[in-house]
């Protein structure tokens, strides 16, 4: 339970952590949160672990309001504690304090990076779900250049993203949360912390008379990669007091694909899917009202 | 640029700068234990899972396992060894949440015990001491530390105790 015998490196800017990872078996060191504990189980042994704690300008949250770009930027080096707690942010896209307040562990949350569990693409991780709802980005830097990759491009298999060679993913995009909509997130663990064995995250929209035009889900440790169901045939037109919210759970459980695993089977994993769904549509309709 | 198999580092543990040469893959909880001798902090899961392992680090609570230890050259560690105080006369003040362990009987084979003292210590001290500590602040202070004895009854009433002795130090 130790890791393997590796080369440090904690440079001091981008370029040179760019420089480094150019080299073969180099592996970015964010948080550690999740990297230590594949080290210390030997799943895996890099050549050389390039840490970027240490470079400036990665650690900020920028949160703008409206306008062209609004939604928060989320820096490399952000931890899940400051997006938990950061009451600008949460103004603007309350999905994420909602989010990171189910991320494991205080101890964890403090170390672990937002940024990090992004580019790590667990699907049980519940921020990978919510850039994909919110529709959002990652800026990805390489020796070539930075540019800009959206979540549907980025994410591509379990623990598996469209980057590959050196790159460090040096921000997250969540775009703002528009206007008469409401969110709402919830799961099921075994323990306060764990990994989900469900989670699920809403948004509703509400028209001028408080009537249903979209209903949008993404689920945690549901699939293989994060996906964005669109549920609003089931419910679309209808006020939101009497919306047919079982019916969009009942939608929600045919779209899904969940595995079975020790913890919970493909069906039960299902349930939960519809369950959440119907609890967390109906919050989110009520706060959509009030937006 | 350097990459290195070895590192020289510096750390403030418990108030005292200490110096010592560590391979890169040293844990934080190994270079404690081995190097540093402080062999307070346990070492259960050492993969991030049953917080045994917990310290401060500037203040923070973090599982030690799951750091460098060539991170935290530069910083100030705590450990469990560092909690209680200096009374002054050669002798020490437990911490609070020490003191509430004690009283509530929160312990058994006490391989837990560091992790949940260290996690307990910054959660109460970060929040507001005014205030009457609720259930689901409990649950998350300890929520994150495996106890394998007591059946957490007595952990969470330590916590409340721990709680209370610290709001009316406050007032
Ligand atoms: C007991 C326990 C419970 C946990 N529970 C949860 C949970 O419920 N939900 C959850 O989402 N997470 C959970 N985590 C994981 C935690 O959230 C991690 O912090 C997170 O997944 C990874 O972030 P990190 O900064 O620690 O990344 P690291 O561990 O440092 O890195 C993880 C991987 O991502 C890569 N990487 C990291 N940052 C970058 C970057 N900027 N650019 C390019 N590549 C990068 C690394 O090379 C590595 O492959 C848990 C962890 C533990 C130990
Ligand atoms: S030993 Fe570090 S969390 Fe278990
Ligand atoms: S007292 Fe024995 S593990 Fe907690």
């Amino acid at each position: 339970m130790k890791p393997a015998p590796f080369g440090y490196a904690d440079p001091t800017s981008l370029d040179e952590a760019l420089t480094l990872l150019t080299e073969d078996g180099a592996k970015v060191l964010a948080g550690g949160q999740s990297l230590l504990p594949l080290l210390s189980m030997r799943l895996a042994s890099p050549a050389t672990l390039v840490d970027i704690n240490r470079i400036p300008g990665l650690d900020s949250v920028v949160v703008t309001p409206s306008g062209d770009g609004a939604g928060v930027r989320v820096g490399a080096l952000v931890r899940h504690v400051e997006l938990l707690h950061h009451a600008e942010a949460a103004q603007v896209q309350p999905l994420l304090a909602r989010a990171t307040s189910n991320v494991a562990h205080p101890a964890i949350r403090n170390r672990g990076t937002t940024v990090g569990s992004i580019a790590h693409a667990d699907p049980s991780g519940e921020m990978t779900s919510v850039l994909a709802l919110t529709g959002g980005s990652v800026t990805v830097a390489t020796p070539a250049g930075s540019s800009a990759v959206g979540w549907a491009d980025f994410f591509v298999g379990p623990l598996e993203t469209s980057v590959h060679g050196p790159a460090v993913v040096t921000e997250a995009f969540f775009p703002a949360l528009p206007p008469r909509t409401g969110t709402a997130f919830e799961e099921v663990s075994r323990r306060k912390g764990d990994y989900a064995v469900c989670g699920a995250g809403v948004t509703v929209t509400l028209d001028e008379d408080s009537r249903v035009t979209s209903a949008r889900a993404s689920y945690i440790s549901v699939g293989l990669v994060p996906e964005v169901h669109d549920l609003t045939d089931a419910v679309v037109g209808q006020s939101v007091d009497s919306a047919d919210w079982t019916a969009a759970g009942a939608l929600a459980r045919t779209l899904v694909d969940p595995d079975g695993d020790l913890h919970a089977s493909a069906d039960y994993r299902r349930l939960l899917v519809g369950v959440l769904t119907e609890r967390t549509l109906a919050r989110a309709a009520q706060e959509a009202q009030n937006r | 640029m350097i990459v290195s198999t070895e590192r020289t580092i510096s750390v403030t543990v418990n108030g005292v700068p200490r110096e010592t040469t560590v391979p890169a893959r040293r844990l934080l909880s190994d270079a404690l234990r081995h190097d540093l001798q402080l062999t307070g902090t346990h070492v259960g899961c050492e993969h991030g899972v049953c917080g045994a392992c917990t310290v401060l680090v500037d203040g923070t609570p973090v599982r030690s396992c799951l750091v460098l230890a060539v991170q935290v050259d530069g910083k100030a560690v705590t450990t469990v060894e560092g909690l209680a105080r200096d009374d002054g006369r050669g002798g020490e003040i437990l911490h609070p949440v020490q003191e509430a362990f004690r009283e509530c009987h929160a312990l058994q084979c006490g391989f837990c015990t560091p992790g949940f003292l260290m996690t307990m210590a910054a959660g109460l001290e970060a929040r507001d001491r005014s205030t009457d500590i609720t259930e689901d602040e409990v649950d998350e202070i300890v929520g994150g530390n495996l106890c394998r004895c007591t059946g957490y009854a007595n952990i969470k009433k330590a916590c409340r105790h721990a709680a209370g002795l610290m709001k009316e130090a406050a007032e």
